[in-house]
């Protein structure tokens, strides 16, 4: 391809995996808009799989554009009170953090804490 | 990980897990099951009479469009014969209520039910954005809090409806639970864990018939119903939900989440201690006293949601405001009191709970209240003694 010299080198040498991520309940405003097409890398520092615990991590780090973090992380891990659905499934029933995400997976996070 | 298949057709993939029971259920089951259980609450809390006109207090958030598409659709399934209605309250805050107003109106027109908009200008003569030009942004969520406690009650009576259901959930019925337990008000205990508020006597009947769903399957129904829905933090109160006793709700949820329905029942089994208070019922059916009803003045309304969701440090401050509202009328003579602490001094502090509860009426505006003159016109009062020389 006649522009393949222009993508940077580092992404040849660091696999990525293309997902698609969701914030829904309010989340959206830390993360500037609802829906999200990502390439993220396909395996954190230790070059272990990426997992949801890693992409928590990597959204915050990248992604979000509030410096409220707490209303998304508490303590390191995802909020009390976001949902969070792997391919429509609640995580609870995909192993939660330790998930190892796959290419094309929609992960989904609902904020319940706002007001009804 | 193969994936689990759902606990009751056994055939399609379970995408839920039961927070009250770790039950695995697909998509479809997830949603009749959710519906089902709402109808046995109204069933078995005789909550309507065919024929009736209900009111559903509709902020365009999750709660209250789940509650109006369930009751939509319950409706119709079982024939309740209801006439709903949807009753929105702009608080008069520009900017705030414009998108959620526009989400309750696709839902009015998507549940082809009618839409009744009350602002807090025509109720109390003040819109928000008035109070705060007034007082500032400190403490205008009291303000704010106290008028929507009544709002709905006072727009449903102007519109000649006589029962407004709101969108409460187990949540927001544990929190406030855990908050009358932190403030040793157990007197509120019972108007907070009961299903209906009001009687016979009352013009205007509250409740809340998503009482025993959680949150988390409040907004899951809405997410897999793709339901559409209105999130966004109030304005004025940008440290919205920091440090409230909704935290440690969910924190709790997320070590045990059966400990939810069990504050709500906790609740409900120490209102029932409380004398002079009846209680409510249901939650699986443990209990089969009548058709629970307490007194008035719910949970005092949180910003942000037309919910009785109160953010942590606006707790606290209206909590010290409304004390101090209280201790200002206690100066004044309340007959009932003294005879209470005539006839045993000793007792007074026992007594004076149930003191606070005696059912009366708002001296200026005719709501009821349990003071001469009721919270929204204690500080109306004070607002109109404000209010800039121009409006006058
Ligand atoms: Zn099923
Ligand atoms: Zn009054």
């Amino acid at each position: 391809m006649a522009d393949s010299t222009e993508v940077p080198i580092r992404e040849s040498e660091t696999p990525t995996i293309s997902i698609a991520v969701d914030f829904y309940g309010g989340l959206h405003t830390l993360f500037g808009k609802g829906q999200h097409k990502l390439a993220i890398p396909a395996a954190d520092k230790s070059g272990n799989p990426a997992t949801i615990g890693f992409l928590v991590t990597h959204l915050c780090e990248t992604k979000m554009n509030d410096p409220r973090t707490e209303l998304f992380v508490l303590d390191g891990h995802i909020r009390p009170g976001i949902l969070v659905l792997i391919n429509e499934a609640d995580w609870e029933l995909e192993g939660e953090e330790a998930y190892e995400i796959q290419s094309g997976d929609n992960i989904v996070f609902v904020s319940t804490l706002h007001g009804g | 990980m193969a994936p689990a298949l759902c606990a009751i057709c056994k055939t399609a993939r379970a995408l839920i897990k039961r927070p009250k029971n770790h039950t695995k259920l697909c998509k479809s089951c997830f949603i009749t099951i959710f519906e089902d259980e709402v109808h046995h609450t109204i069933t078995s809390s005789q909550l309507f009479y065919p024929g009736e006109k209900v009111a559903i207090g509709a902020s365009g958030g999750k709660d209250s469009t789940v509650l109006a598409s369930v009751l939509k659709t319950l409706n119709e399934r079982h024939g309740y014969g209801l006439e709903l209605v949807l009753l929105s309250i702009d608080e008069g805050i520009r900017g705030y209520r414009d998108d959620s107003l526009e989400t309750v109106k696709k839902n009015a027109a998507q549940y082809d039910m009618p839409l009744l908009v009350v602002g807090y200008d025509e109720l109390y003569g003040w819109t928000m954005d008035q109070v705060v030009e007034t007082i500032g942004k400190k403490g205008n969520c009291t303000y704010c809090g106290v008028f929507r406690r009544q709002a709905l009650d006072r727009g449903a009576k102007m519109l000649g409806i006589r029962h407004v259901v709101t969108g409460h959930n187990a949540d927001d019925v544990a929190e406030t639970v855990l908050m009358n337990l932190l403030r040793g008000d157990l007197s509120r205990l019972s108007r907070s864990t009961s299903i209906v508020t009001g009687d016979n006597k009352s013009e205007v009947k509250r409740s809340k018939p998503l009482k025993y769903s959680y949150e988390k399957e409040i907004v899951l129904y809405a997410h897999h119903k793709k339901l559409e829905y209105f999130s966004t933090e109030c304005i004025y109160s940008p440290e919205a939900f920091r440090g409230s006793a909704r935290t440690l709700i969910k924190q709790l949820e997320r070590v045990r989440p059966s400990a939810i329905l069990d504050i709500v029942r906790s609740g409900e089994d120490m209102a029932r201690l409380v004398p002079g208070e009846s209680a409510s019922s249901c939650g699986g059916c443990k209990s089969k006293t009548e058709t629970p009803v307490a007194v008035l003045e719910d949970d005092v309304g949180g910003c942000g949601s037309s919910n009785g969701r109160t953010p942590g440090g606006e707790m606290a401050a209206m909590d010290k405001q409304l004390r101090e509202n209280e201790e200002a009328e206690g100066l004044e003579v309340d007959i009932t009191k003294l005879v209470l602490e005539g006839k045993n001094g000793q007792r007074e502090k026992r007594d004076k709970p149930t003191t606070r509860q005696v059912l009366g009426k708002c001296q200026r505006c005719g709501y009821m209240s349990s003071q001469d003159i009721c919270q929204a016109c204690t500080l109306l009062e004070g607002l109109n003694k404000n209010r800039p020389q121009i409006q006058i």
